[in-house]
């Protein structure tokens, strides 16, 4: 917990001026403020009837008065103002932090492996950087304030009582341990709660997120029911947890107010006894001194009980603030340092390569061929027999196991993934378009691309027609789920390709939910572009591919025949009974 | 959060008990002090150390007390909290599942997400500091009010008029407050959104090497979040100082105005010390309040945009007719559909009849409106003109649970659900015997595979399937469809993942092993709807040639390019 608090505080270090401010703001401001019952008894004082009048028409010292009145009045506003700015330092210090901290986890995540990303729940990783960070905020900005001025408070005030008499404010100062030891015995219990109840409520996030992300499905199939069953299930749970962990982090707060009643009785009862000379090493001690000391304790002990009630929020922050580092310290891809390569030619060779998911079940197994530049590579076989494995391994979203993948003779591991992955376009089955406009998807790769260019790459892949017919044509917002087809943010895809022009194309099944008259259409397209580049096609209709220079045919994991198609055919094997399956 | 009340009627006796006991420990702490003043005027007057002794124990019994009290209102107040927090949570979930798909289109469901996690937290939270705080306070303010009144109504008057001028400011701030953290809540949405389309886009995200941009883009848009918030609450920032001056103020005040009471002989020294103390109780309480009104704000706008999403009803009434044998499956009468908020319609002018077990085959161009049609069967919207009837009825005269039971669909973007496979398959029919699982495994050309895995069907699904290829999941999905045995099978394009020998083998399946089953099948492949009874042929949103394969490519002319395109 303490790792955790440490580094949380590291990312407010470059706020480290506003700690500063908080710190002397908050020491000046309450200062102020603990002046202000002495004024009152100063006032109090004065308002006694005086035994010889000043003047014949006032009893009172009035004009004592309104200057202790004036005093307290600078002293309030003052106070005020300081308490003010320090409340706007805190903000810019929470916010500053927290905003540090989501955006270095977006950068984290950026980094992930990719298989750190398939292989966790995508809503639990939403809830890490929303919630949870959101939870964090709320906990830091309660415990930066009220932490500095209780600490002020309390170190005023002790400063006060010891002025008054030594031997009582050390009973104090003996008896506030009890508080912080009964505050963190219930720190300890409340802990696993909390850890409990973020677990759960990640698990609910990410089953809300499933469910009502994919609504559609559940109502096709009148899911509801037992979508509602499930969610209840979860959603009971995680109310049992919340309650139980509020409750005990709750309890911290009346149990140092009884700790810090018995520190008032205890004073009470030995100033008392001190007052009556019951025992003397009290000292000299008058019923005034009592009074006032009396009203330092309360004052004194007050910040205690802010203090609990913030470590309970500190502690739901702390356990969010955990997830969140969990994130952090998942292994990133490895840096590199690679030279990145100049131009290249786009010679690519697979040697003996081997690669598995999960170590027990391997699925690629010395796994060799070569692609001369300008080449055109398909692979074809039956779904789930590794095509789009070799796509990923190409690209180094996952590490080969064994062997090596070169491009002009060189290790792909010897380059640096960025430089590796921007000489390839890829195209792939699943589309992706974010929230943004028309034009900002299809510029996602050359952000400088003028408005003519992003027209031009349009035309060439066909979409520039129905991009046309959007209610606001290249400037038109949409998002995955802004209602177009899957064909129409396929096409959009493709013109994002269009614009980059890179030396090498990865097309995985990227023509499959495009008709096949629009991809008549654009064939001529993609076969312009696919000119000089050395290209990998993965596709399952073979006439797409009968053009190919090589045609890999892949069966669980393996090659099982290569060629190109006339060769294919003539040899009659697996390829050629695939091909007249569809030829029909 | 008025519009939420109804969620915590259930819990009114711990919204009545906690605060009851919160007030008790109220009580008994305002009653130290009168003991304390006890032991200064008798057991130190009197120099009686067996009194001083007594009176502090009777202050320790009343801190066990206080704290026994205490401790029951947290308990209620946490019990009430989470169970309001709970009961809200699932009405949120329950209620987003009867929206029609034209409120979740305008919703979107990342903000319901949102809604169902972080606000309902919010709001909780609201509940929990409401219980615990909402009492004490205007108990404390209230109770001091009145002790004043009775001591010097003329001084009081300054509490009259403090009391509206903190009044004003707590107004202010809120007004301006709330409208400021809904806005903070927008910015939280678009950062969840984008973070979500970044982790689905991560493959095209690192394929053109933009993560350096991406992290930018996201760190704008925290540093965004940052402006807002640190806008909203540099005006929350002013509550607490504001009162505390207010307060101090008034005391400076009083002692003036109480001096010259004094002067005047109306007031005694006693009633001043007693007047500035309730002055400070008020203070404290003040402060608490303000700190509990920061809190419910935030609760507020939460649970507005939970009552947001409550209040949505669906614009789509289901009837209450089940599903009977009939011999006419699908009958389209001159039918329209337009998109909410789209200018022109997705639909114009379709009209045709299927009967019992045949073939619907929908062809056409992206966007051309075979989605739409398909959804328009299986009534995931309603017609903008003309009438559908299904099964021999009134489309929207059905059950709306029987009729998308009768109907197995198969969406363009294979989804499959967290749980093992046989979880999924169990979707359309929870009882489903597993011949029937077997046998939809089989017809969709998914059982050799599954058959390979090492735990079979009880082999777990992460998230959206994400451990599967997608032509694996694209059958799971048809397998999905299928174990419920419906009357009607919807594919909508989704045989594109599979291979020509897969699809073929699907089809000849289909075919020979689920006669009585009508089927739509949508779909980019001439060959794939060569055998259907009937097939549209669309092109942006109209029906531009129906019949047979023969009929089409003799009187078609898109049709017949379509096929020659691919035949070539």
């Amino acid at each position: 917990m303490n790792k955790t608090i440490r580094r949380i505080m590291r990312y407010a270090t470059p706020y480290r001026k506003y700690l500063l401010l908080t710190v002397v703001l908050s020491f000046i401001g309450v200062s102020l403020s603990l002046l202000v019952p002495i004024f009152i008894g100063k006032a109090v004082d004065l308002a006694v009837p005086l035994t010889v009048p000043l003047s014949t028409n006032t009893r009172i010292d009035l004009a004592a008065i309104l200057q202790v009145v004036i005093e307290l009045s600078v002293v309030v506003v003052v106070s005020a103002l300081f308490q003010w700015l320090q409340g706007l330092c805190i903000n810019r210090l929470t916010f500053g932090t927290v905003k540090d901290l989501r955006s270095d986890l977006e950068a984290k995540l950026q980094t992930m492996p990719i298989s750190y990303i398939d292989g966790n729940a995508r809503g639990d990783l939403i809830a890490r950087v929303v919630p949870d960070i959101e939870i964090l905020s709320d906990g830091l900005l309660q415990g930066f304030a009220q932490l500095f001025s209780g600490l002020v408070t309390i170190v005023g005030t002790l400063a006060f009582m010891l002025t008054i008499n030594i031997k009582i404010a050390l009973l104090v100062v003996v008896l506030t341990p009890l508080s912080f030891v009964v505050a963190a015995q219930i720190t300890k219990a409340s802990h696993n709660a909390f850890v409990w109840q973020s677990e759960l409520r990640g698990e609910l996030s990410g089953l809300t997120e499933e469910l009502v992300g994919g609504v559609n499905v559940v109502k096709a199939f009148a899911y509801e029911d037992r979508a509602i069953g499930r969610f209840e299930e979860i959603n009971r749970k995680l109310g049992a947890a919340g309650q139980k962990a509020t409750f005990f982090s709750s309890m911290s707060n009346p149990s140092t107010r009884f700790v810090n009643g018995l520190i008032y009785a205890a004073v009470g009862t030995f100033g008392a006894l001190g007052a009556i000379g019951a025992m003397p090493w009290i000292g000299v001690m008058s019923v005034g001194n009592l009074a006032s000391f009396l009203a330092y304790a309360n004052q004194y002990t007050k910040p205690f009980n802010e203090i609990s009630g913030v470590i309970a929020e500190l502690q739901n922050a702390l356990s969010c603030a955990q997830r969140v580092f969990d994130v952090m310290d998942a292994l990133s891809e490895p840096a590199e340092d690679a030279q990145p390569a100049g131009e290249v030619r786009g010679e690519i060779a697979f040697e003996d390569v081997s690669f598995s998911y999960s170590k027990d079940k391997p699925l690629i197994r010395g796994f060799s061929m070569k692609a001369k530049p300008g080449q055109r590579i398909a692979i074809v076989g039956p779904t789930g027999c590794g095509k789009s494995t070799i796509i990923n391994l190409l690209l180094r979203f996952y590490e080969i196991g064994s062997g090596r993948i070169t491009i002009d003779g060189v290790s792909t591991r010897d380059m640096t993934r960025d430089d590796l992955r921007r000489h390839f376009g890829m195209v792939l089955q699943e589309t992706w378009i974010f929230t943004g406009t028309v034009a900002d998807n299809i510029a996602y790769g050359k952000p400088d691309a003028t408005r003519e260019e992003i027209e031009a790459a349009a035309r060439e892949a066909h979409a520039h027609s129905f991009i046309k017919r959007l209610p606001d044509g290249y400037d038109t917002v949409i998002s995955d789920t802004s209602g177009l087809s899957q064909g129409q943010k396929q096409l959009l895809c493709i013109a994002r390709i269009m614009l980059t022009n890179p030396p090498m194309l990865i097309l995985d099944e990227a023509t499959s939910s495009i008709d096949l008259r629009t991809e008549h259409r654009i064939q001529r397209a993609f076969q312009k572009l696919m000119e000089g580049k050395t290209s990998f096609i993965i596709a399952h209709r073979l006439s797409t591919i009968r053009s190919a220079d090589l045609i890999l045919v892949m069966r669980d994991g393996n090659i099982i025949e290569q060629g190109t198609h006339d060769q294919l055919l003539r040899r009659g094997g697996f390829y050629a009974e695939l091909y007249r399956s569809q030829a029909v | 959060m008025q519009k939420l009340l109804r969620f915590l009627k259930p819990y009114t006796r711990y919204i009545v008990l906690g605060p009851f006991f919160k007030l008790l420990e109220a009580v008994f702490e305002l009653i130290v002090p009168v003991v304390m003043a006890r032991i200064i005027d008798i057991g130190i007057a009197n120099r009686d150390t067996r009194y001083i002794w007594h009176m502090s124990i009777v202050l320790v019994i009343l801190g066990i007390c206080g704290l026994g009290f205490a401790l029951t209102c947290q308990y209620f107040a946490s019990k009430c909290a989470f169970a309001y927090g709970t009961d809200l949570r699932s009405a949120l979930f329950r209620h987003i599942n009867t929206l029609s798909r034209t409120e979740l289109d305008r919703l979107g469901t990342s903000t319901l997400i949102n809604r169902i996690t972080n606000d309902v937290t919010s709001s909780q939270q609201g509940v929990n500091m409401a219980i615990r705080l909402g009492t004490r306070a205007p108990f404390l303010v209230i109770g001091a009010i009145v002790m004043t009144l009775l001591i010097d109504w003329q001084l009081s008057l300054i509490f009259l008029i403090i009391a509206p001028i903190l009044g004003v400011v707590l107004y202010c701030v809120l007004t301006r407050t709330i409208p400021m953290y809904t806005r903070n809540q927008q910015k939280l949405d678009v950062i969840a959104r984008h973070t979500g389309e970044s982790l689905d886009g991560v493959r095209v995200i690192r394929a053109f090497s933009k993560q350096q941009q991406e992290t930018e883009r996201f760190a704008q848009e925290c540093a965004d979040l940052e402006k807002s918030m640190i806008a909203a609450g540099r005006i929350s920032a002013v509550l607490n100082p504001a009162t505390f001056l207010i307060m101090n103020l008034g005391i400076a005040t009083v002692l003036w105005f109480g001096g010259l009471q004094i002067d005047a002989g109306r007031l005694s020294q006693g009633d001043l010390t007693a007047f500035t103390n309730y002055m400070t109780q008020i203070l404290l309480a003040g402060v608490q309040l303000a700190n509990l009104i920061q809190i419910l704000t935030k609760a507020q706008a939460s649970s507005l945009r939970v009552a947001d999403v409550l209040e949505t009803h669906s614009t789509m009434q289901g009837g209450s007719a089940q599903v009977t044998d009939s011999r006419e499956a699908i009958c389209f009468d001159h039918v329209s559909f337009t998109y909410a908020g789209a200018p022109h319609p997705a639909l114009e002018n379709i009209s045709f009849t299927l009967q019992k077990g045949q073939t619907l085959g929908i062809i056409g161009g992206t966007g051309s409106g075979k989605s739409t049609l398909a959804q328009l069967i299986m009534r995931g919207y309603d017609a903008t003109e003309g009438t559908i009837r299904v099964f021999g009825q009134d489309v929207k005269s059905f059950d709306l649970d029987a009729l998308n039971r009768a109907i197995g669909y198969v969406p363009q973007k294979a989804l499959l659900f967290t749980g093992t496979i046989e979880e999924n398959l169990r979707w359309a029919d929870e009882n489903a015997p597993k011949e029937n699982l077997r046998r939809a495994l089989e017809i969709a050309q998914a059982s050799d595979f599954v058959d390979k895995l090492q735990y079979g069907m009880q082999t777990r699904l992460v998230q959206g399937g994400r451990n599967l290829s997608g032509g694996q999941k694209q059958r799971l999905t048809i397998a999905r469809a299928l174990s419920g045995s419906p009357e009607m099978l919807v594919l909508d394009d989704s045989m594109s993942a599979l291979d020509y020998a897969t699809d073929a083998a699907l089809r000849e399946q289909l075919h020979t092993r689920c006669q009585g089953m009508t089927k739509v099948v949508i779909s980019q492949r001439a060959t794939s709807l060569r055998d259907a009874e009937l097939i549209l042929v669309m092109e942006d949103g109209k029906c531009v040639g129906q019949g047979t394969h023969e009929e089409l490519l003799k009187t078609c002319e898109v049709y017949h390019e379509i096929y020659a395109t691919q035949n070539t």
